[in-house]
């Protein structure tokens, strides 16, 4: 079992990567190209391609550096094909192809000398050459320095950053005189930290001040050994190291707070549509989880017909969701929960019933496999604030979203015609029907409205989870646990309660593990409602 | 007529009667085709991935019937739908064990749920099942054949490749149900034995669907950054890893940071994954898609020639369908009959050739030989291999690594016959063996 085929050892490899981006900073500031130092080697392409041909990927790497230090003219595209797993050799033959795609079963190839049309190829007939993860990281290396000769501001800034914690004796000379011929603050900034670093791992007391208050890991990394060590700088490494974490501990727990309050969003999302049909109208829906899915559903189907514009998509299915889940709501309340009123445990039971329709439904008309709803690019990675604190920005978009719902919602609750006949029915609805106020078609309409907050809840899972036929079921108890917290018929009351119960949850999370967490929380809760049955708000007035 | 005559008349006739009646069971056992029982949920929340089982089998099954079916009948597929719920595999294997129509053999189920279900139906009625998943391993039934992986098979090579890059910190996440847990037991077990601390181990447990995994990412992000190289070993099943791989591509981790390796993400689950974030991150399997022999390349034309699909992806669990079935088709040819217990003793030493070109044999314990071999994701949803064991590996049905476990071994070949045997003291704690 220990035989493996030999590895690239780490060591080595590090060293290159850092050659190389020293290289990339020099290439600018000291104005010289990196080709011009490695001795151009003979470059018959065809020998710089063969020497890819082999299942060691040590040597691929050797023979990728050759390609770049090379002077043929494809060198660019062929280590770009090299990463994207394109360039391959002819099974059983002598060329050498780049696949121009492979998305499907039948490629299309070029020549990877010539780059001239060469018909088709398959997996049969065309051997990929495969890379791995160091690999992959040195091609991404050889390629920015090849395309890097001018050298950009923001790739010295990366190069810069990289080298924070990888100078050692060989190169510090070098970095140093970099510096000071480097002109942007930016770029300078990491280029200090890396030097100081490097000083006081040498002992220089000074360079610690440098150093005080940075959040980088690498520099917490290399000074615990500092402080625990008997050196004389080490109470001062120490001093500097509990600035650091005291500070880490503080962004920590911001990083925490949106932690839950983004879990928290998405409860309340999923809860205030049933804050509405159940805190208002007194409805149990147990098909809301499913109105949620047709919501996700709905932002998948705009999606499907707007391919290439997941912007343009999600920004339709806001109102796509929200009427098409609403006109479900309106149907159910017409056809269903009208004739039952007053009747709570069959209309539990029928909305049970329709919920699994509604599931089985979407089974048959769009299979069960769960369905990939693409987001949009500012959708995707991170805001970084500093280095210990990050907000991923899908998570920021529904909570600043859930905001949103909720402000709007809580404004037609307050400040609209139908606001006012709605709370005026849901306080006396036989007083109010005796003020001409129509209630049955009220009742219609906030049903339709619950369903379509619903819907909006699902736009924003899609955005999160997966859209699958069973999206709705994992989200509708913990919808009534916040409704019932937070105070039945009550939005400010289901915004707090679930707000409260996603920071308490992800709080808890880190130290007992997801699966007692929820329990705990369900614990708490079932306690609470004890000791306060009206939830946190009470319904203010009489309820008839 | 006398009373004795018409006594011997009755006997004679009942005795004619029996013998036509022994004939024609005979000739139907005969002559009529061999029932192959397919046991795969078809709805539920198993219907993703067990779906594809079931109509891979029933082109195995065509395939054979157009090669001129088994000792000369013809293969009959009988499709059930346990519709994800486990005590429903119990009542359907026992539906297709019992009757009439009895099938022959079952290839069926998927979670190890299902499969302690299904175990004592096919023990009681003596039936066959052939089991095409990884799975935890500390089980060997005299009825079962275990076509998947072993944790030997799977997990301790996975984690020995990272070892050999370099990782010293182990993030072991997964679902929280009985396979990532007895796994994630075995290599904790084996990682100390490696000289990891228990510092630089971290193991956490999600429900099944868990879709809110921002802080334990960064969990592991923080655990990540302490200076020691670290990876993530998942066991996390289903429908949690979209949103899981989402997280970590949002946190900005790459496979260049902190790689993640799982053993329960293949082709099937990747195409609901947009992959181009997560380039590098690897699975452990014993079969990839991607796997470059004729025999593989065959089989890819088949299956998207019988689904009709240019896009239809192949997996580890189908692999394993296609050799157990192969396995049992020649054990049937090999025996003469489908008879349980004829076929039971004929398909141990079975050598049929796998999908990687190379070929498994059933060894003693129901498990089989299986080349281990690491892929990285690319960003088509394909994984590309970029290690794989010299030689194929043997199942062990009993981990070494835990010390209940260590001195138990399988074999169920005459005279031992036993699926619990302790090598030291001898005695034999599951089987005939055992009396």
């Amino acid at each position: 079992m220990s035989t493996f085929k030999e590895q690239p050892a780490r060591a080595p490899l590090r060293g290159r990567n850092i050659k190389l981006l020293l290289c990339l900073l020099m290439a600018w500031s000291l104005s010289f190209i990196s080709q011009s130092v490695f001795a151009a080697t003979s470059s018959e392409p065809r020998a710089l391609l063969e020497a890819l041909d082999t299942g060691n990927f040590q040597a691929k790497g050797v023979a990728a550096q050759a390609i770049a230090d090379s002077d043929a003219e494809q060198k660019t595209r062929w280590l770009q094909a090299l990463l994207d797993g394109r360039l391959g050799k002819e099974r059983r033959g002598e060329r050498f192809y780049i696949v121009t795609d492979d998305s499907g079963r039948e490629w299309p190839i070029i020549d990877a000398i010539t780059f001239e049309d060469a018909g088709t190829g398959t997996r049969r007939t065309v051997d990929i050459f495969k890379i791995n993860n160091d690999l992959r990281t040195q091609i991404e290396g050889l390629l920015a320095s090849l395309s890097l000769s001018a050298g950009d501001e923001a790739s010295r800034l990366a190069a810069a950053r990289q080298l924070i914690g990888e100078i050692e004796a060989d190169n510090a000379a070098s970095v140093r005189q970099m510096r000071n011929e480097e002109e942007s603050d930016a770029v300078r900034q990491p280029l200090d930290v890396a030097l100081a670093l490097y000083d006081v791992q040498q002992g220089d007391a000074e360079a610690l001040d440098t150093l005080r208050g940075n959040l980088d890991t690498r520099i917490r990394n290399t000074l615990v050994p500092i402080a625990a060590g008997d050196s004389p700088l080490a109470a001062e490494a120490r001093s500097v190291l509990d600035g650091i974490e005291s500070k880490r501990v503080w962004y920590d727990r911001a990083q925490t707070l949106f932690f839950g309050l983004s879990a928290g969003s998405i409860l309340v999302l999923a809860a205030i549509g049933l804050a509405i049909t159940f805190g208002v109208m007194g409805v149990i829906n147990m098909a809301h989880g499913e109105l949620i899915m047709i919501g996700a559903y709905t932002t998948w189907l705009i999606q499907q017909a707007l391919p290439g514009q997941p912007g343009l998509a999600l920004a339709l299915a806001i109102p796509g969701g929200f009427l098409v889940a609403g006109a479900f709501g309106v149907v159910i309340e017409r056809t269903v929960i009208r004739f039952l009123k007053g009747r709570p445990l069959e209309t539990l039971l029928a909305t049970f019933g329709l919920s699994l329709i509604l599931q089985q439904l979407v089974r048959s008309v769009f299979s069960p496999l769960n369905r990939r709803v693409t987001s949009p690019e500012w959708m995707q990675g991170a805001w970084q604030i500093n280095e210990a604190l990050a907000f991923t920005l899908n998570r920021l978009g529904v909570l600043l979203f859930c905001l949103a719902v909720f402000a709007a919602l809580w404004a037609l609750m307050r400040f609209t015609r139908l606001g006012l006949e709605v709370r005026a029915v849901t306080q006396n609805r036989a007083m109010a029907r005796a003020m001409g106020v129509r209630a049955t078609r009220v009742d219609m309409l906030t049903f339709g409205l619950g369903a379509g907050v619903a819907g909006l809840a699902g736009v924003a899972l899609s955005q999160l989870t997966n859209v699958g036929p069973n999206l709705g079921q994992s989200y509708i108890v913990d919808s009534f646990l916040v409704v019932v917290f937070g105070g039945v018929g009550n939005l400010w009351g289901t915004l707090v309660a679930g707000m409260s119960l996603g920071v308490i949850n992800q709080v808890l999370q880190p130290w007992v593990g997801a699966v007692l967490a929820k329990i705990i929380v369900l614990v708490g809760v079932i306690l609470f409602i004890q000791k306060r049955p009206q939830g946190i708000f009470a319904p203010k007035g009489r309820t008839s | 007529m006398t009373t004795t005559s018409l006594r011997k008349l009755i006997a004679g006739s009942s005795i004619a009667l029996g013998l036509a009646g022994f004939g024609t069971a005979a000739v139907a056992q005969d002559e009529g085709p061999i029932r192959v029982g397919i046991l795969h949920s078809l709805s539920g929340t198993m219907a993703i991935s067990e779906s594809t089982l079931k109509d891979e089998m029933l082109m195995l099954i065509a395939k054979q019937n157009d090669a001129g079916g088994l000792l000369g009948r013809k293969l009959e597929p009988v499709v059930m739908d346990p519709a994800s719920d486990w005590s429903l595999y119990a009542e359907q294997a026992r539906d297709m064990l019992t009757g009439d129509d009895r099938v022959d053999v079952i290839f069926g189920n998927w979670t190890s749920a299902s499969r302690k279900a299904v175990l004592p139906v096919v023990e009681e009625l003596n039936g066959l099942l052939f089991y095409p998943v990884q799975y935890e391993g500390e089980e060997s039934s005299e009825n079962i054949f275990y076509t998947g992986a072993a944790p030997n098979q799977q997990a301790i090579p996975a984690v020995d490749y990272l070892m050999s890059q370099g990782v010293e910190r182990w993030a072991l996440l997964g679902t929280d149900y009985v396979y990532p847990r007895t796994t994630n037991k075995i290599l904790e077990a084996y990682l100390k034995a490696n000289g990891v601390a228990d510092d630089d181990i971290m193991v956490n447990y999600t429900p099944f669907g868990f879709s809110d995994w921002q802080s334990i990412v960064s969990q592991v992000k923080d655990f990540g950054s302490q200076g020691k190289k670290t990876a993530v070993v998942s066991t996390i099943n289903g429908d949690a890893n979209v949103p899981f791989y989402n997280e970590l591509a949002n946190q900005g981790i790459s496979a260049g940071d902190i790689p993640v390796v799982a053993f329960s993400v293949g082709e099937q689950e990747l195409t609901g994954i947009d992959t181009a974030p997560l380039v590098g991150h690897m699975a452990a399997w014993n079969y990839f898609m991607s796997v470059d022999s004729d025999a593989n390349y065959d089989f890819i034309d088949d299956w998207v020639a019988y689904t009709g699909n240019d896009q239809a992806v192949t997996n580890d669990p189908m692999e394993a369908h296609f050799i157990g079935f192969n396995m049992w088709a020649q054990a049937v040819e090999k025996a003469g009959t489908t008879d349980v217990d004829a076929v039971k003793d004929s398909i141990i030493g079975v050598t049929v050739p796998n999908l990687s070109g190379g070929a498994s044999t059933m060894m003693p314990n129901h498990h089989i030989t299986k080349p281990v071999m690491i892929g990285e994701i690319q960003d088509d949803g394909q994984f590309s291999v970029v290690w794989q064991t010299p030689t194929t590996v043997a199942g062990d049905a009993w981990s070494d690594y835990l010390p209940e476990s260590k001195n138990l071994i399988s074999d169920w070949r005459a005279p031992l016959r036993c699926g619990k045997l302790d090598v030291e003291s001898m005695t034999c704690e599951d089987g005939p063996g055992a009396e």
